[in-house]
């Protein structure tokens, strides 16, 4: 086990390194530095000396990817591409762009973006789940039927509407919890509710149907029908045998995500005023500042492979037959 | 029957091309314009002609037209096609683009051409493109959403409700009149649906029986009683409702508003029409961008394992590890700043959004092939072990030539379902995108842009949501149609599910 981890750990390392190259690219190569400062510092103050200080002050005079007045190793190190990489690998983020540090800002953000991810998967994950159950248990009936056209027309609804309908309904029409902003400690519970309730129901269509699926390829398998020629009920087979088994592939499907939750939900932040990591990414995007939105393409890349490794983990924990080699 | 079958199918696509070419060549003619072709235009004749290819090449084989007769029984599967059929037509339409000829100056030789661009779309929906007012308007409204100060016959200052300047102008007395010509405009329209769909229909009996060698009553029966091997009795009745609501729109638009006007008073409906184009191209044309990647990847992967299989596994993960949504943005916004730093590239305002446009698709499509990819891996890896691929190993049968012949045939059902399920998730996700602000541009017509200019007006009072309803409304259909579509293509193509 141990050496399967460390060789996942050693196989992360190289997909990092692509992850930065291609955010290197995208924001070095295609707009320079020079661009970069003439945009931060306004279109007023431009001069060649204005530029310059801009680029020392933020690490970024070097040269992108080879350094020719160096020798050795320094044609490599010294370089922008080099310096900011290194950094990132040791999680040391540094400052943004406007002066502000990252790491510091990622750890106070990470708490309200948590605050709504965690309680959204949780329940919808059970929502989920005893619908799909109730479906599975009345398959091929007119119920399961039209349960799943039901589930079609949810998931055809834009995200968007649930949270504009939802705003509008809980917010505007029954005057029952703000419509947006967020408050630490317990006064935080109003303005989570919302965005939790939202989230869950949004969810509802292709997570109760992609679940039924998983039932109902169990339903279809061998020991079900031992099961119940042993004379067993539906009951008994449905909820000791066919939801026990099922949720082997329903816990690795969900361990994958769940690193990520701490990068909270781009859309819902956004339209709540929740100051997440979410809301901080796209405040990032709109305002062009390069440090952090690097910072996050890494601790998301990060977290990602974290998952990958968590379900590889998982597999083994819920499912004896599986053994990491 | 076959031929018969075969032959109506080569007539109706023909008809329908020509029918197009037509309307372009006789636009061209009456208003003497110069012809634009976009980036995105010419990639729609593409993907036109790729699918056009497609249809001639499955339909030699069973083992394609078996599924497919499937899916022509499945009624919630006609019915969605319908639909989608009726969006491709003005998506088509709209993707034929012409500049008229600009105001002319008398001293110049040379011919200008106004800066708008122009979709055969554009012609059809003529007033409703035209007809601008003020600011907002209710649907169906005969004055505008705000009052204003507006000077009485004496000279005095009143704060009215003014008429629109179209909507409803035709009425002397609207307070009066309004109710009963809503009512007899929507009844005329409604007629005018069911005699166009009842002609149609019975031309369509008219034609089934001659092909069932039946009396016409007979074949109407069977149509009726949805006993035939395509589930007509569905597609006539969503041909029904499609027809009598157009038909009631075109009655109504030249004289109302039927989804009101936003706030620098363009029709709402026309919008969301015209928006129609942009969410196909989103849905299409990334899958036709992404399409030829995945499959050679992911084929060559499980095929020639090895380094090839550790190359092609290091790229997907590595984009798949990035987020999405923050790989796109991080992209848009790059190529946003490319594009201002450059603004002698384009021609026109369209030229620029339309290459934005099809820079999105390219996007999208970088980050969304991998799935597909990976799957592939592992249908191939299945393939390259069994017999009749290590018959033709055996046999000396080049491995390009193996990948073409053995493996590929075998994974084309997958990347069939795969086409189709992801189509409706581009829709969806242009609406988001274009939220975030890294969508298409702010100058093009799209749901996304639609949304997000109304989502503002929700804290007015009275409430502003036509345009929502309007984004709602096209979206939520077409990704319906969608969904159920491709439900019923999946049903008909996976081996697993059609098996049980």
């Amino acid at each position: 086990m141990l050496a399967y981890i460390t060789r996942r750990i050693l196989y992360a390392i190289p997909i990092l390194l692509g992850v930065n190259l291609i955010t290197f690219v995208l924001f070095f190569v295609v707009n320079s530095p020079d661009d970069m400062a003439r945009m931060h510092l306004g279109e007023k103050r431009v001069t060649p000396e204005a530029v310059q200080q801009w680029k020392v002050e933020h690490g970024y005079d070097k040269p992108l990817l080879f350094n020719d007045d160096e020798v050795g190793l320094g044609v490599v190190t010294e370089t922008i591409f080099y310096q900011n990489s290194e950094k990132l690998f040791t999680f040391e983020f540094g400052l943004s762009d406007a002066g502000r540090d990252i790491a510091q800002d990622i750890g106070e953000r990470m708490w309200p973006s948590l605050a709504i991810a965690l309680p959204t998967f949780i329940i919808g994950l059970l929502v989920n789940i005893t619908f799909a159950l109730l479906v599975a248990f009345f398959r091929g009936s007119y119920l399961d039927v039209s349960a799943v056209v039901l589930c079609v027309v949810l998931m055809s609804i834009s995200g968007l509407f649930y949270i504009i309908g939802g705003q509008w309904l809980v917010g505007k029409m029954l005057h029952l919890v703000p419509i947006s902003g967020y408050e630490t400690g317990s006064d935080a519970f109003k303005f989570i509710i919302l965005p939790v309730i939202i989230g869950v129901i949004g969810g509802i269509g292709s997570g109760t149907r992609w679940y039924r699926t998983i039932f109902l390829e169990e339903i279809n398998r061998d020991y079900v029908r031992t099961a119940r020629s042993k004379g067993l009920g539906e009951n008994v087979v449905l909820f000791k045998h066919v939801l026990k088994n099922a949720m082997i592939p329903i816990l690795t499907g969900a361990v994958v995500v769940l690193p990520l939750l701490f990068m909270g939900s781009l859309i819902v932040e956004s339209f709540f005023g929740i100051p997440g990591l979410g809301s901080y990414t796209i405040d990032a995007i709109n305002s062009q500042d390069f440090a952090i939105v690097r910072s996050m393409v890494f601790l998301g890349s990060v977290l990602y492979i974290i998952g990958l490794t968590l379900t590889d983990i998982s597999y083994t924990l819920v499912d004896p037959r599986i053994r990491l080699g | 029957m076959d031929k018969v079958k075969r032959h109506s199918s080569v007539i109706w696509l023909g008809g329908v091309a020509l029918l197009v070419l037509l309307a372009y060549v006789s636009a061209m003619l009456t208003a003497d314009a110069k012809p634009v072709v976009l980036w995105t235009d010419a990639l729609v004749y593409l993907l036109l002609l790729a699918i056009t290819g497609f249809v001639l090449y499955a339909r030699g084989r069973e083992h394609y037209r078996d599924p497919w007769r499937q899916v022509l029984r499945s009624r919630l599967g006609m019915a969605s096609l319908v639909i989608l059929l009726a969006y491709v037509l003005v998506g088509l339409l709209d993707s034929v683009h012409f500049r008229l000829p600009a105001q002319a100056q008398e001293q110049s030789q040379e011919q200008h051409y106004s800066a708008d661009v122009l979709s055969v779309l554009d012609l059809v929906l003529g007033p409703m493109r035209e007809q601008e007012e003020k600011t907002y308007s209710a649907p169906f409204a005969t004055h505008l959403y705000a009052k204003e100060t507006v000077e009485g016959e004496d000279g005095q200052k009143m704060r009215v409700y003014p008429r629109l300047q179209f909507g409803g102008a035709h009425l002397q007395n609207p307070d009066e009149d309004w109710a009963e010509d809503i009512g007899s405009l929507g009844m005329q329209g409604a007629l005018w649906g069911i005699g166009c769909w009842l002609l149609l229909v019975s031309l369509v009996v008219v034609r089934l029986s001659q092909l069932w060698q039946k009396s016409f009553s007979a074949a109407l029966k069977d149509v009726v009683f949805g006993k035939s091997d395509v589930a007509w009795h569905v597609i006539f009745l969503t041909m029904g409702i499609l027809f009598v609501l157009i038909a009631m729109i075109a009655v109504y638009a030249p004289k109302y508003h039927v989804l009101g006007t936003d706030k620098v008073g363009q029709d709402v409906l026309y919008q969301a029409i015209k928006s129609i184009r942009t969410g196909l191209v989103i849905g299409t044309l990334t899958t036709l961008i992404m399409l030829p990647f995945a499959v050679m990847l992911g084929i060559m992967a499980g095929y020639f394992k090895g380094w090839v299989d550790d190359v092609i596994q290091y790229l997907y993960t590595t984009l798949n590890s990035i987020p999405g949504v923050l790989l796109i943005a991080a992209a848009v916004l790059m190529m946003q700043v490319y594009m201002s730093n450059h603004p002698e590239l384009f021609e026109t305002e369209t030229h620029r959004a339309d290459l934005r446009l099809f820079f999105l698709c390219v996007i999208l499509g970088i980050t969304s092939w991998t799935g597909l990819a990976r799957l592939l891996r592992g249908e191939a890896l299945k393939l390259r072990e069994m017999e009749f691929v290590q018959a033709a190993e055996a046999f000396g049968v080049s491995k390009f030539k193996i990948i073409q012949r053995h493996i590929q045939p075998n994974v084309m059902h997958l990347v069939l379902i795969a086409v189709v399920l992801d189509f409706s998730g581009l829709v969806l996700a242009e609406a988001v995108l274009s939220y975030v602000g890294v969508g298409v541009d702010p100058s093009m017509h799209s749901w996304g842009n639609l949304i997000n200019g109304a989502r503002l007006e929700m804290a007015r009072e009275p409430i502003v949501w036509w345009s929502l309803l309007a984004a709602f409304i096209f979206m939520f259909v077409l990704v319906l149609a969608a969904n159920l579509f491709s439900d019923a293509v999946r049903d008909a193509f996976d081996p697993r599910i059609r098996k049980q």
